[in-house]
């Protein structure tokens, strides 16, 4: 019987183990999701901007991107433009990425702006 | 007894066609398709597949449209499967290297069949589904682009028409000939249930416009697109 228990409990954490979504590198993540819109290099000229009513933030500007803090990066990441009052069209990825993604996404746009 | 004799021989030949679909799978599509499962659980996972997940076909595809499609398919993503394999850098906006992308592998209408009857037994798990369905209903084309651009920004990754929208994403003017109307409320209610790294994001749109965006999908679909191509 205990050593059925002990099974079950390993049996168990092994399939939560491996149900847990894997973390992905920043420059991954920015590849799978970002890019469609923001474009190969990060300058805002994605695949999708011809019908855009709305241009994509060009994350390779200092000018564009340097008044934001990393809180509010992280917060349109997380919750999309419309809770910073932004467009629609930038989505929110609270469901792609886990928070730890997120931060390191914020890292890799200081990288791409070179500021902050 | 008689019937009961038709009804069986049916049956055991049906299967056998499933079969015989089952083994063109295994040789002629495992190479790019994942047919039993999961879905893949990295970035670099995903991208190593060459084509969609066929795993849950018999939850997703209308089988109608998939046995003409195997006969004679048709590009779907405008971008190829992952689009990030198959763009350029331009002078405005980064384009499709067209030079890339291959025409998919046809099947003989009688392999179609087959193929068609082993995938449609290829069923989804009740947590991938979730338990909204499609409860029917229509609306206007126009008050549907609404909900699908303005209310929800869905047209910036999917055409709504031929050379019309975003290309990132599967063409979606045609998604209600291809997929299942349950299907369509599902995923859109939750991608990531289907395919944790699927560069879709969950919007969060409210169930009553989920229908409504199902309903406009259909109305869309009615249009003879190839036709007009
Ligand atoms: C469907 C297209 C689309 C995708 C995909 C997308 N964005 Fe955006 N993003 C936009 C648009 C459009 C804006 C501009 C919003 C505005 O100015 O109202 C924007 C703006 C931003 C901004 C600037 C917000 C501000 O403070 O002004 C950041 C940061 C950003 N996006 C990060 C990301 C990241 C990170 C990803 C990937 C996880 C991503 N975006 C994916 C469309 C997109
Ligand atoms: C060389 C790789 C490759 C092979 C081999 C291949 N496929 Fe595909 N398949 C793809 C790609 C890429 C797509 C996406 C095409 C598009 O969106 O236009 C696709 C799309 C599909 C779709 C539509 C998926 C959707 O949801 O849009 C079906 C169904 C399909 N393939 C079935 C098959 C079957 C059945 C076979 C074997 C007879 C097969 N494929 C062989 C690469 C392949
Ligand atoms: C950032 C880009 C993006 C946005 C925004 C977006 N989609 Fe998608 N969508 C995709 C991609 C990419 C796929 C292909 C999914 C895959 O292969 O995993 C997809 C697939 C789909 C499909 C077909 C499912 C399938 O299995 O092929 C439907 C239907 C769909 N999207 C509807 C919507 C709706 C409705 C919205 C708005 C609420 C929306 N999309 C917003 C990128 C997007």
């Amino acid at each position: 019987m205990r050593k059925n228990k002990l099974f079950l409990t390993l049996f168990v954490s092994l399939l939560m183990l491996s149900s847990a979504a894997w973390s992905d590198d920043a420059e991954d993540n920015y590849k799978n999701y970002c890019w469609q819109c923001h474009g190969m290099t990060g300058d805002g000229m994605g695949l999708n901007v011809q019908d855009m009513s709305v241009q994509p933030r060009d994350h390779t500007s200092a000018k564009a991107m340097g008044g934001r803090s990393d809180a509010d990066l992280f917060k349109v990441i997380k919750e999309g433009g419309l809770a910073i009052d932004k467009s629609v069209l930038m989505p929110p990825w609270r469901d792609s990425l886990s928070d730890d993604e997120i931060h390191d996404l914020v890292k890799y746009l200081r990288k791409l702006c070179q500021c902050g | 007894m008689k019937y009961l004799f038709l009804l069986v021989a049916l049956i055991v030949a049906n299967a056998a066609l499933a079969d015989d679909g089952m083994l063109i799978l295994q040789n002629r599509c495992a190479s790019c398709h994942e047919l039993s499962g999961p879905a893949a659980q990295s970035v670099q996972e995903l991208w190593q597949r060459k084509g969609p997940d066929l795993f849950y076909a018999g939850s997703k595809y209308n089988a109608e449209w998939l046995e003409k499609w195997l006969v004679k398919p048709r590009r779907i993503r405008p971008a190829g499967h992952h689009p990030i394999q198959h763009i350029k850098p331009g002078n405005k906006r980064d384009m499709i290297d067209t030079t890339t992308l291959r025409p998919h592998p046809a099947l003989s209408p009688n392999d179609a069949k087959k193929v068609t009857k082993a995938l449609m037994k290829l069923k989804a798990t009740a947590e991938m589904m979730g338990t909204a369905v499609f409860k029917g209903g229509s609306i206007s084309v126009s008050f549907g682009e609404m909900v699908f651009d303005k209310f929800n920004g869905c047209m910036a990754c999917h055409e709504i028409e031929p050379g019309y929208g975003g290309l990132s994403g599967p063409e979606v003017y045609t998604a209600a000939k291809r997929y299942q109307a349950d299907y369509l409320v599902s995923f859109i209610t939750d991608p990531q249930a289907w395919n944790p790294k699927t560069p879709m994001p969950n919007r969060h749109v409210s169930a009553p416009n989920i229908q409504k965006i199902v309903q406009y999908l259909q109305a869309l679909a009615k249009e003879n697109w190839d036709e007009k191509k």
